[in-house]
């Protein structure tokens, strides 16, 4: 086998898979923040047992999130090494600043919460869940700082062979990183969302801590409403930022292989031919791609044969088309369960406003159930589509994935790795859903153990803490 | 690139910026190896001195709040290395290949361990991950030890940056060596902190235990130090330096003896501590100004000058970490002083 090709499948399941935890994290740490602010203020006992029950899903996942994410930051040395070489000076401060920023502070006051719930202040104690918050939120800041630059390459000038920055503040108010950061927070929120509704929905069919459940079905489905219309809207401005930066991932995406008629019509299916450059048995919804592109019922785009003509002017002979199917359709799955999540939020949040979600029937609840994997789906495909309709480049003009790989490294030591974490995640992925349905059937309040008193002593006081534990 | 820029200053000391980094690295990965130091010694030890359950628990729980914060100081230094000598990272990571996919299976298994454990009451289960912690947390120490003393002995690296080593160049009796003397160090560093955050029986066993293998470690360490210095270049490179570290170095051992030996678990930790900081700092201090040596001759060693990023990016970062750093460094401080306290079996664990 080859080595670039091993190095991608390597990459595609490592990050697809760390991506699966990373919005979940963010998404049920803003949750359990929210339940403890409730806590703290109304001084309520139930928003406590919320707090702790959630968070106690919200730490297996995100163990799993933080371990899988070393590999991440590993990866770029050990199996694009000439990449790591080419723009380190560039994407390694990104890198760094998140380790610096958001890590330290994630690891740190994660550990204070679980811990410190019999040892710090009430208030201090909820600063904590909210620092971990914004810990996660600074990390996906920096980390689709990095991304960004790598869709639509800002600050930095060729010198010695190697992009070096030359505009810091550039990287940060890259246009890519302004779309592309809304839209994958408010996924990551409406991630939390709907596995909290789903959860939630399952108990209440089941007549289990009513209460707990409904409330959390209620917080968490205002969540679900706004970040779903966020993660719309935001999606639109991606859309359309894609047009002027990345006009071939766009109409990878739609499966244009000739510049459109104006106003261009929207693809909603289409078998599409690679080798012929061709779709048959499209179903068009006319004008709707200008509206998409432009926010107006006008105006034609590229297709991807014209597209190529010019890239091949630009960057010299090769095929800069990237692979259409997977583009079109991670394109089209991801906005289908988007709008579907718009759907259910809005029924979800007009039954909890009415105060009628028992009596809905159980239909809308075991959607609201399988609608979990709803969030991962658009997730993942929404992804696929950002990395592989940038293909083949790593930097988007100025370096292939060709030539960001290892030289080093053979493809038996890749296909080795490859397996290696495969089977390893495939293991944690099963020991993680199987402890998350462990702990939702034991329910929040197998986590009520009771307190005992704390009588540990101080190393460092007069006695060194030791005689008076001892006794 | 080849001309240092003179735009920092160490205590009088004109630094050149990619100096400045090579020194803000070797700082991470001394604090790297100076705390998860104490929890990869922590975890072994709960194979050693733990006799039940609630035992395993309790060391666990002595370093519950950290060991995730501990090892962010790697990604960072990895992080930093990445940003501020691209090549360096490049030629480390993508020479190191192997190593390293053993180093991640072992930190994704150990991080996970200390979550899942005891999520269930399950024999078998809660075996497994302890197994597990234990297995992991020898084999880190020594992986890292392996790799750090390749560093210092030198690795083929050819004229276009790339580190091309077979097994022998990685696995050799001085590296190996090496990757015991570090494995023991932090065994012993750790059921120090063990001492310090226990009582009454686990207590004892964790001095008893260490007290023990103070021996066997001066040992160990005297003979990596009389290998370095036949079979790497760094004493000939640094001289005096690396002297006043061994000398250094052995000082600070025979304390941690003393202190063990004394039951004074406190002094004796920071002794170890010490031992590890001057052991990896004399690593940093014998390379520099390479940042790897190549066995192809000096030609090819990648260097803080030769391997570091632009001049911009260099300064961008050092007022991003000098901003930053107070902040890190005082809540890490703070956290340490939250649960300061020590842990007794009867009490309330948090699993």
């Amino acid at each position: 086998m080859d080595p670039i090709m091993l190095s991608r499948i390597q990459y595609a399941l490592t990050t697809i898979f760390h991506f699966f935890f990373v919005p979940l994290s963010i998404g049920l740490v803003l949750l359990v923040a929210i339940m403890e602010t409730l806590y703290v203020v109304k001084g309520k006992e139930i928003y406590k047992t919320m707090a702790k029950f959630w968070g106690k899903l919200f730490l297996i996942n995100f163990a799993v999130g933080v371990v899988t994410g070393i590999l991440q930051e590993f990866q770029f040395g050990m199996n694009w090494s000439e990449y790591s070489r080419f723009v380190g000076d560039v994407f390694g401060a990104p890198l760094a600043v998140e380790a610096l920023l958001a890590f330290f502070m994630e690891s740190t006051f994660i550990g204070l919460w679980i811990f410190g719930w019999d040892r710090l202040s009430k208030k201090v104690h909820l600063a904590c869940i909210w620092l971990v918050f914004v810990g996660t939120f600074l990390s996906a800041l920096w980390i689709l700082a990095a991304n960004s630059f790598m869709q639509h390459p800002v600050g930095f000038e060729i010198n010695n062979g190697r992009a070096e920055m030359n505009d810091f503040l550039a990287l940060l108010t890259n246009g890519q990183l302004l779309v592309e950061f809304p839209h994958t927070i408010f996924g990551a929120l409406m991630t939390g969302a709907f596995v909290v509704t789903g959860i939630s929905a399952y108990k209440l069919m089941k007549k289990q801590d009513v209460e707990i459940f409904r409330k959390s079905f209620n917080i968490a489905i205002i969540i679900g409403l706004v970040s779903s219309f966020g993660v719309a809207f935001s999606g639109h401005f991606q859309a359309q930022y894609l047009v002027e930066t990345q006009p071939m991932k766009m109409a990878a995406s739609e499966g244009t292989w000739t510049t459109t008629e104006d106003p261009a019509p929207w693809t909603v299916i289409a078998a599409i031919d690679p080798d012929k450059q061709e779709n048959s048995g499209e179903i068009k919804i006319p004008g709707l791609l200008s509206y998409l592109s432009y926010s107006k019922f006008s105006g034609s785009v590229q297709g991807m044969k014209e597209l190529n003509a010019e890239y091949q002017q630009t960057y010299g002979p090769g095929n800069y088309i990237p692979p259409v199917r997977t583009t079109f359709w991670s394109f089209r799955i991801m906005i289908a369960a988007g709008g579907l999540m718009i759907v259910l939020a809005l029924y979800g949040t007009l039954l909890a406003m009415r105060r009628k979600l028992e009596v809905a029937g159980t239909w809308f609840m075991r959607l609201m159930v399988f609608a979990i994997s709803l969030p991962f789906i658009a997730n993942t495909s929404g992804w696929i589509m950002t990395e592989v309709g940038r293909q083949p480049w790593t930097v988007f003009g100025y370096m292939t994935t060709e030539a960001s790989v290892s030289p080093n490294v053979s493809a038996g030591q890749i296909l080795f790795s490859t397996i290696a974490f495969t089977a390893a995640y495939t293991v944690l992925g099963i020991v993680m859903v199987y402890l998350f349905v462990r702990e939702i059937k034991a329910g929040p309040h197998a986590v009520d153990k009771p307190e005992e008193h704390d009588e540990s002593a101080d190393p460092f006081g007069m006695d060194g803490g030791y005689s008076v534990v001892t006794k | 690139m080849n001309r240092p820029i003179r735009s920092a200053w160490m205590g009088g000391i004109p630094l050149s910026l990619s100096e400045l980094w090579f020194l803000l690295i070797a700082v991470l990965f001394v604090g790297f190896f100076f705390l998860e130091g104490f929890d990869f010694g922590v975890g072994m030890s709960t194979g050693l001195i733990a006799r039940s359950d609630r035992e395993r628990r309790t060391l666990i729980n002595s370093i519950g709040p950290f060991w995730d914060g501990n090892e962010v100081w790697l990604i960072t230094a990895g992080g930093a290395m990445f940003a501020a000598f691209p090549h360096w990272y490049a030629t480390l990571f993508s020479g190191f290949y192997l190593p390293l996919v053993v180093v991640l299976l072992a930190l994704i298994g150990r991080g996970v361990a200390f979550e899942f454990r005891s999520k269930m009451k399950q024999q078998r289960w809660r075996k497994t991950w302890d197994i597990i912690i234990v297995v992991s947390s020898s084999l880190l120490p020594f992986l890292f030890g392996v790799v750090f003393a390749t560093l210092m002995k030198g690795l083929p690296i050819d004229g276009e940056m790339q580190m091309r080593a077979g097994f022998l160049d990685i696995v050799n009796p001085y590296t190996v060596v090496g990757g015991l003397s570090v494995t023991l160090l932090c065994l012993v560093h750790g059921l120090l902190f063990a001492s310090l955050r226990t009582v009454g029986d686990l207590r004892e066993r964790a001095l008893n235990m260490a007290n023990k293998l103070m021996l066997p470690l001066a040992a160990i360490l005297a003979v990596y130090a009389v290998m370095t210095y036949f079979m790497t270049d760094v004493f000939a490179v640094r001289g005096w330096a690396l002297w006043i570290m061994v000398v250094l170095g052995a000082v600070s051992l025979g304390l941690a003896a003393y202190f063990v030996r004394h039951k004074r678990e406190g002094w004796a930790f920071g002794m170890t501590g010490a031992v590890i900081a001057i052991a990896f700092a004399s690593v940093f201090i014998g390379l520099f100004p390479r940042v790897m040596v190549s066995s192809f001759g000096s030609a090819f060693d990648l260097t803080v000058y030769n391997a570091a990023s632009g001049a911009y990016s260099l300064k961008v970062m050092t007022i991003v970490a000098c901003t930053l750093l107070p902040f890190v460094l005082g809540y890490q401080i703070w956290s340490y002083y939250i649960f300061r306290k020590r842990l007794n079996e009867q009490h309330h664990l948090e699993y």
